[in-house]
């Protein structure tokens, strides 16, 4: 499998796997290790604790300052889709294995499933929804569109923020980076040969799949 | 009655162009809305306890201490799971609790107290021996004489050969929003069947089906995994109603989903097969085994495709304590390629011929299409290059690269389904076509919007198509088989056949003409002989009056000699696969994948090529990373989740070729035929004989791991080739 480009902002906590707060590590030997350097971090910052119960939070959503009351163990994802309304990001593994709930963070890419929404404060999130202007389809979802790069749509939406971030650092990448580039990012339809043309034709190359 | 049949090819206006899916807009946008997206006022979640072990009888339930929980607003232990019952697979659901959110509900469920007595389990079926009496063998199958044909052949191999149980892993999970209001049930379910969940919902709830009501827009995946409203479904209905009728939202957890909503059966087969040395194959026989879950595993059409003159056909059905099977993509038919093709390549190999030729000379136990199998052999090959790059089995170049090619073909049927289109025209001019369909991804909306708007001599935007909803628009069949296309598109052209008929007697007086005399070609309502004398669409739907016009139109499931060549069944299809195997660490890595595909009349020439290369992908899958762990020990999964449940990612699948088979007037002539199942079946068949190809020995059993890739050049005497 292709190296993931994916990468977790750093956090205040230093404590990304909200799996290991919930008590439900990996069951995996490196999972472990990461998680007991989790705990060394999380007794270190134990001044800092905050919850159980609902705390107030602000997240910049797109621009947008958001006001939310809820549990430090909400994932960003959650608070997107469950007190914001925002369900474009879906939540598939939840576990950072497949990308449907990508997000942009402090213009990163990141699986929203494994950041909590406590962690993203202050930092500037852009979601799917916030990709279309006015209604106006951005280049990159037209490209989707032209290149039939979606068939259930479940994995779109992560799709297209996962190409918006790795574009907004390769603006033109050859077909080898973007299959390099993309790769933490799944889908079960079959949907990647029209990904990987909506990209390349984004970038002003081709897009082998668009209307003959 | 008008006469039902397609335009001439000449004369298509709209079928058969390349146009992007009405609804990918709202899917790159996130504004599209799947159930899993819905949050109707007052909702609560549901969660599931599930059982821990793979076969145990229920002892006791205490779900007190979850009851009086703060936040959980209904527990219920599941039908059928009380104490004193049988459990028969890891995961599945005993009690459930409704809560004010999901933690609180997965809070509740670790306050639940279940005891259980373990029962002897098995979960892994590839080892027939040990199957004991879980193992249920079938009548054996005989035509022709196989033992005087194996007498008479030049040449006989035998092999083992498998395929293990793999899952649909549908990116949204199953699940459902169910709501009350008095004794009406409306439900927001993901599914491939919105008019059947109608009936299937009412009749295990006890309420007449008038009273419910199916509401999808959109669906995150199914491949076969999602007909009916699931255990998990019901239980949330009584849950909601055990809550006052509070909308309940449910959907699986990942492990769930992957282990308990639906898997592919396995299978494994002992093969021995004789041909003469010129090739002709003369002699079948196997003994095959499955499984997929308690009830076991049928046969898979063996051998495939070609009908062996002389065979024995042996069975046995392996009843395992893992989750049960559901239809998956061409039920059985993947296995079925894999396996026989598996076979004849190491005949082909053992007489040192190329496949290619080998299967020419066999192409006539393909039957009825057997030439046209022979021409889609040569296209794929002329697009492969197969002449150009083919070897004998094992890659001589030096190096740890090897490079090798292999193919599969496959068949199907895809007649279209029962479906009603009801379409409205109003005096305004405006169309709609109402049909209780689903799309799951692969155009749906747009196959009938293209239908009608060729019909009505309109713009495909001028089509305003409304599916997801029962019983509110016209009864239509579940999406499966390959089945969906052929039904809309047959039910679409009919309703609008028939409602121009209705229109044209409006609208001839108008232009002093007969209503047999008209035609609607391109905006306008025409004379066919003198299109100067027309009215444009506007002006001829006005003479509707006040009352828009509502026509229906039918397809039948089954094939009557009244209904033309709207829809017929029966497809081929030829893969050929380029990969290169490295043969230090033995992982395999796909060059080129080329698919050609005959599927009748082609509608919209892009979304099909979109079902074939979607297809092709999760042959890749399946073929190199898709397989069902589970632990013998515990019999529980090893890998219900998706890291180690592996899919392909974008940097996996190489460089795809498809040809549709579009230019063959004949074909074209059948009319509309399924493609959802067709190229999704010979994968394994051709990346598997390409792995062979490449490193000059069989890997037995797919998928075509490193471990497994490194197994068998071990077996075979080490690295060198």
């Amino acid at each position: 499998m292709p190296k993931r480009d994916h990468a977790g902002p750093p956090s205040e906590l230093d404590v990304s796997r909200r799996g290991f707060l919930k008590g439900a590590g990996a069951a995996l030997s490196s999972g472990i290790v990461a998680g007991a350097e989790a705990l060394e971090a999380a007794n270190r910052a134990a001044a800092k604790i905050i919850g159980p119960g609902k705390t107030p939070v602000t997240l910049k959503i797109n621009g947008v300052n958001k006001a939310l009351n809820i549990e430090p163990r909400v994932t960003l994802l959650d608070a997107l889709r469950d007190e914001l309304e925002l369900t474009g990001a879906k939540r598939v593994c939840d576990r950072s294995s497949c990308g449907a709930c990508t997000v942009i963070v402090s213009g990163k890419s990141v699986y929203a499933c494994s950041m909590l929404a406590i962690e993203a404060q202050g930092k500037n999130i852009e979601t799917v929804e916030g990709l279309s202007v006015a209604g106006k389809l951005h280049p990159l979802q037209q490209a989707f569109v032209d290149n039939d790069a979606q068939q259930c749509g479940y994995c779109t939406p992560g799709f297209v923020m996962a190409c918006k971030a790795f574009l907004d650092k390769n603006p033109n990448p050859t077909i080898e980076q973007v299959r390099k580039g993309l790769g933490g990012n799944l889908c079960r339809c079959g949907t990647y040969v029209g990904v990987a043309e909506a990209v390349l034709q984004t970038a002003g190359k081709k897009g082998g799949r668009a209307n003959a | 009655m008008p006469k039902y049949e397609w335009p001439e090819k000449s004369k298509r206006a709209v079928l058969g162009r390349r146009i992007s899916k009405s609804d990918s807009p709202d899917k790159v946008s996130g504004r599209a809305k799947y159930a899993s997206d819905v949050k109707r006022p007052g909702q609560l979640y549901a969660k599931f306890l599930r059982c821990p072990h793979a076969h145990a009888k229920v002892v006791s339930i205490d779900v007190s201490a979850a009851e009086r929980m703060p936040g959980v607003k209904a527990v219920k232990i599941c039908e059928k799971k009380g104490p004193g019952s049988e459990i028969l697979w890891a995961l599945d659901e005993v009690v459930g609790v409704v809560a004010v959110d999901e933690r609180t509900a997965e809070d509740a469920l670790q306050k639940i107290v279940v005891k259980y007595e373990k029962l002897p389990h098995l979960v892994n079926e590839q080892d027939l021996a040990g199957a004991g009496d879980r193992a249920k063998p079938a009548a054996e199958q005989v035509t022709g004489d196989p033992d005087k044909a194996f007498q008479e052949a030049e040449v006989v191999i035998e092999g083992d050969y498998g395929i293990p149980v793999i899952t649909h892993c549908c990116l949204e999970s199953h699940g459902q929003v169910v709501e009350w209001e008095g004794d009406n049930l409306t439900v927001y379910p993901s599914t491939q069947n919105v008019s059947g969940l109608v009936g299937q919902f009412a009749q295990p709830l006890k309420i007449p089906a008038s009273n419910v009501k199916i509401r999808m827009d959109h669906v995150g995946g199914g491949f076969g995994s999602k007909f009916s409203p699931d255990s998990w479904g019901v239980e949330s209905a009584h849950l909601s109603k055990q809550a006052g009728g509070k909308p309940v939202k449910t959907f699986l957890e990942r492990d769930a989903e992957l282990f308990v909503a639906g898997v592919r059966p396995s299978h494994f087969a002992r093969i021995k097969l004789g041909a003469k040395k010129d090739g002709t194959v003369t002699a079948w026989e196997h003994h095959s085994w499955s499984t997929g879950g308690p009830t076991g595993g049928g046969m898979a059409p063996l051998p495939y495709v070609l009908s062996v003159p002389n065979s024995r056909k042996k069975h046995t059905a392996v009843a395992t304590n893992t989750g049960p099977q559901r239809a998956w993509r061409a039920p059985n038919h993947p296995q079925a390629c894999w396996l026989t093709f598996a076979a004849l390549d190491d005949m082909a190999a053992k007489l040192n011929m190329d496949s290619l030729d080998f299967y020419l000379k066999n192409i006539q136990l393909a039957g009825e299409r057997a030439d046209l199998y022979r021409r889609e052999l040569l296209k794929a090959a002329e697009l492969i290059e197969w002449k150009k790059k083919w070897h004998p089995r094992g890659d001589p170049a030096p190096g740890h690269l090897k490079r090798g090619l292999g193919l599969g073909f496959h068949t199907w049927g895809g007649r279209g389904h029962a479906s009603e289109a009801r379409l409205t025209i109003n005096p305004d001019g405006s169309v709609s076509v109402d049909i209780g369909t689903q799309d799951l991804g692969v155009g749906t909306r747009t196959v009938i919007a293209m239908v009608a708007a060729e019909t009505l001599g309109l713009p495909v935007s001028a089509i305003k198509v409304n599916i997801g909803r029962a019983p509110d628009y016209p009864v239509s069949g579940g999406s499966g088989g390959s089945t969906t296309v052929g039904g809309v598109s047959a039910a679409t052209r009919r309703a609008g056949q028939n409602a121009l008929e209705e229109l044209f007697a409006k609208v001839a007086p108008a232009l002093s003409a007969q209503p047999s005399e008209l035609e609607a070609v391109g905006g306008k309502v025409q004379m066919r002989d003198n299109p100067a004398k027309n009215l444009p669409w506007r002006q001829a739907t006005a003479r509707l009056g006040v009352t828009p016009l509502v026509v229906s139109g039918k397809n039948a499931a089954a094939a009557s000699a009244a209904d033309g060549k709207l829809t017929d069944q029966g497809v081929g299809g030829v893969q050929m696969a380029d990969v290169t195997v490295d043969i230090e660490t033995g992982i395999v890595k796909m060059n080129k994948f080329v698919a050609v595909q005959d599927c009748g009349l082609i509608i919209n020439e892009k979304t099909a090529e979109s079902q074939v290369l979607g297809s092709m992908i999760m042959g890749v899958c399946y073929s190199l990373f898709e397989e069902r762990v589970m632990d013998e020990v515990t019999g529980r999964p090893l890998n219900a989740n998706m890291e180690f449940y592996k899919l392909a990612g974008i940097g996996d699948i190489g460089d795809f070729v498809v040809h549709m088979w579009k230019d063959d007037p004949e074909q074209d002539a059948r009319g509309v035929i399924g493609l959802g199942e067709p190229p999704v079946i010979a994968p394994g068949a051709a990346i598997g004989n390409a792995v062979a190809n490449a490193i000059g020995v069989r890997v037995p059993q797919a998928p075509f791991t490193p471990a497994r890739v490194l197994a068998a050049l071990e077996k075979k005497g080490g690295l060198s080739s």
